[in-house]
């Protein structure tokens, strides 16, 4: 009996040796797109995937959003277990690539000319120590206005070029009774928003030394205090119920015309898209006032992992297949994001898209993309955490003057540095 | 009979046959075997972890764990913060959060489980519809909890909402979306879950006090009040015990309320130690950071749970 069990133990443990010398027709993704649109669009990968002949896994996630895939991402790594590929953001990339669990793509970077195609500020998270280690998937900028038309014409406004315009703005929809500015009050929110006004505040080299430099003397001037100043004259125009807000319902609230604007990510649009709304007849997208010309950016990676010899053909279709053209392209247009390359032909893009990819191009050409802090592309989590602290506690009063706030952010910067 | 037939052929080795000698054998370590597992299980999951958290604590363990001992500046650095009250740490203000929710979530848990418990025991008609009415909030998860009540708390959906549509328009109720007392609405949610749990308890304690000694003291003259103010309350000293260890482990673990209910509150301002730890250690990458503040948890822990055993196992000595 036992010799029999032994014998078939040793014949199917060499039977799936057997199988492993050959390659693994299959991708296995860690992700968080699951919902309605993201998952659609991850369908046109799926497709494309399966016409080369490689099925597609999802590595399970329990709980869903981005925080319980990263938490199981580490417990995997940990477990020398890596999946093909992980949906990955920012520094993450950057933390793993240092750890040394990440593959190599620079043969097929060059084959497929990334180098020349993917804009320089993102190749700073998708190339480490010169190797090619992650695939961005699109580039979503954060400096935007979303605004209802319906009830900018009830107002009679028109759009904000500079920021006072956009205060004299916000007033007139106040005083016609419309709460002026959608906006969720959670941290990460906050600072996002955050992150346009010191563009706005500072322009763009004050942004990339204060944000993307962390210097010291930038974040300690007067410009940030005005930052801070401006901020707090924003946030007296959102209405008393806003805090811990989802974003998703802020934009729910231009939607429906309850309220006129919400300053946040292009990933609004696609709220705007499910609805049934056409940009330009709805609703508009403006640069938030003071900012047009430059971009602040984040962007969805897949991370490739280093793994075993018989998977790393997969491997290298998926991130082939990730940044083909006609993906980028199909996956950005329901994303609401623009393309990860600015070779990719607009013609498939409403209006906002367009504007955001010839913005991308311009932005990537004149040096002013720059990474947002609040999402996590200036500075590593610990500091861009520290920042989301300091700008939610200043929202919500834990923090009293501009002055403070300045204090605050300086001291939070360094500690977590 | 049988046991003292095998002891006898244990005594006499030259009669005893090997199959009875393997069979007791096996049956004196069966127990053993059977614990073992779990008992391992136990010992690396529980202990060996709670070892591990310890040294990451001393580390200068960022995104990963790092295994280079740096000594204290976790515990510096959280130090540091306890006296950051102007404006509040993160650190300051998940401490004070839970005494603040410690101490009420303990006491009114108790006074209102032992208050629905005296009613419920007046042999009232009903009581088997009333009492797991009182009691099913604990079979919900906090999760649930967290959002039924954030959507009934919030004042653009619930509550409040309700009562200006009827026609109250001065009702004025946003307590969680204010940052001085977003606590207290995680106060309100957390004893509505757990108050008729602690009711069980108590009413289990109530029903097992001995009918003579009640019967005795009302012959004396004794009025209600007194009966249970002199009787009954201090008959109910172990359920109190109990219920105060079951309450506190939960309000210290009491995460997900938090998360469900306020996502944090305004500016991060109803965070529990345990938020911290998650926060710090899975969001920021600072995890030495996280372990230490999970280690000063688990402290606070015993501080509570060392003497309480101590007083129990020293009650029975035996």
């Amino acid at each position: 009996m036992l010799r029999k069990l032994l014998i078939g133990t040793a014949l199917a443990s060499g039977l799936a040796f057997a199988a492993h010398a050959e390659d693994v027709k299959e991708v296995q993704m860690l992700h968080w797109w699951t919902s309605g649109g993201e998952a659609a669009a991850l369908n046109v990968l799926k497709g494309d995937l399966a016409k080369e002949g490689y099925a597609w896994k999802d590595v399970p996630v329990a709980g869903g959003g981005g925080d319980a895939a990263m938490t199981a991402l580490k417990a995997m790594v940990a477990a020398g277990n890596y999946p093909t590929a992980s949906q990955m953001l920012g520094y993450t990339v950057l933390d793993y690539a240092a750890a040394g669990v990440m593959g190599d793509l620079t043969e097929t970077a060059k084959k497929e000319g990334w180098d020349k195609s993917v804009p320089a500020a993102l190749q700073k998270f998708s190339v480490y120590d010169g190797k090619w280690v992650a695939a961005p998937v699109n580039v979503h900028s954060v400096n935007w206005l979303w605004i209802n038309k319906a009830v900018l014409d009830k107002i009679g406004g028109t759009e904000p070029k500079t920021f006072d315009d956009f205060v004299a703005l916000l007033d007139k929809a106040k005083a016609a009774g419309v709460i002026p500015l959608a906006l969720g009050g959670q941290n990460w929110q906050e600072a996002t928003m955050f992150d346009s006004v010191v563009l706005s505040t500072g322009g763009p080299e004050f942004y990339k030394k204060a944000f993307n430099d962390l210097d010291d003397a930038s974040l300690k001037s007067d410009t940030m205090k005005k930052s801070f100043d401006n901020l707090a004259k924003l946030v007296t125009y959102v209405d008393p119920n806003f805090s811990g807000r989802d974003w998703n319902l802020a934009t729910a609230m231009v939607i429906k015309g309850d309220a006129l604007v919400q300053v946040m990510g292009d990933w609004a649009k696609g709220e705007f898209n499910a609805a049934k709304k056409t940009p330009g007849t709805d609703f508009l997208c403006y640069r938030f006032p003071g900012t047009d010309g430059s971009v602040i950016y984040n962007s969805d990676m897949f991370g490739m992992f280093n793994v075993p010899d018989d998977r790393k053909a997969a491997q290298v279709a998926l991130a082939t297949a990730t940044l083909s053209k006609s993906f980028q392209s199909a996956f950005n247009v329901v994303k609401g994001s623009v393309p990860a390359r600015t070779d990719v032909p607009d013609t498939d893009f409403d209006a906002c898209g367009k504007k955001g990819i010839a913005d991308l191009k311009a932005a990537n050409e004149g040096g002013t993309l720059f990474g947002s802090l609040a999402q996590g592309y200036g500075a590593p989590p610990a500091v861009a955490n520290a920042y989301k602290d300091v700008v939610s506690k200043f929202v919500h009063g834990q923090i009293k003057t501009s002055d403070e706030a300045v204090t605050e952010l300086v001291k939070a910067i360094d500690d977590a540095k | 009979m049988s046991t003292v037939a095998t002891s006898q052929i244990k005594l006499t080795p030259e009669h005893a046959r090997p199959r009875a000698s393997v069979r007791s054998r096996l049956q004196d370590a069966l127990p053993k075997i059977v614990l073992a597992p779990s008992f391992a299980i136990t010992i690396v999951f529980v202990y060996g972890f709670i070892l591990w958290t310890i040294y990451l604590s001393f580390t200068n363990s960022k995104t990963f764990p790092s295994y280079v001992l740096t000594g204290s500046r976790a515990y510096q650095r959280l130090w540091g913060w306890t006296f950051d009250t102007d404006p509040p740490s993160s650190w300051y203000t998940s401490i004070t959060n839970m005494g603040i929710f410690g101490f009420l979530y303990i006491a009114i848990c108790l006074a209102l489980g032992l208050f629905l418990a005296i009613l419920l025991d007046q042999k009232i008609r009903g009581e088997g519809v009333l009492r797991p009415i009182y009691l099913y909030p604990m079979a919900l998860s906090f999760i649930v909890t967290g959002v039924a009540w954030k959507w009934f708390l919030d004042p653009g959906l619930g509550l409040e909402q309700t009562l200006h549509q009827w026609g109250w328009t001065s009702f004025h109720f946003d307590w969680i979306k204010n940052k001085d007392f977003v606590i207290y609405t995680v106060v309100i949610a957390g004893v509505w879950q757990a108050s008729g749990f602690i009711m069980a308890m108590f009413l289990a304690g109530l029903r097992g006090i001995d009918g003579e000694i009640m019967k005795a003291a009302q012959i004396d003259g004794a009025t209600t009040f007194q009966l249970y103010r002199r009787i009954v309350i201090p008959l109910l000293r172990p359920i109190f015990l109990s219920a105060f260890i079951v309450l506190a482990h939960l309000a210290i673990k009491s995460y997900d309320l938090v998360v469900a209910l306020t996502s944090g509150g305004p500016g991060g301002s109803a965070w529990l130690p345990s938020n911290f730890m998650y926060e710090y250690t899975f969001k920021r990458n600072e995890m030495a950071v996280g372990s230490a503040s999970a280690v000063i948890m688990l402290m606070t822990i015993v501080a509570i749970i060392v003497p309480y055993l101590y007083s129990e196992l020293r009650e029975k000595p035996r």
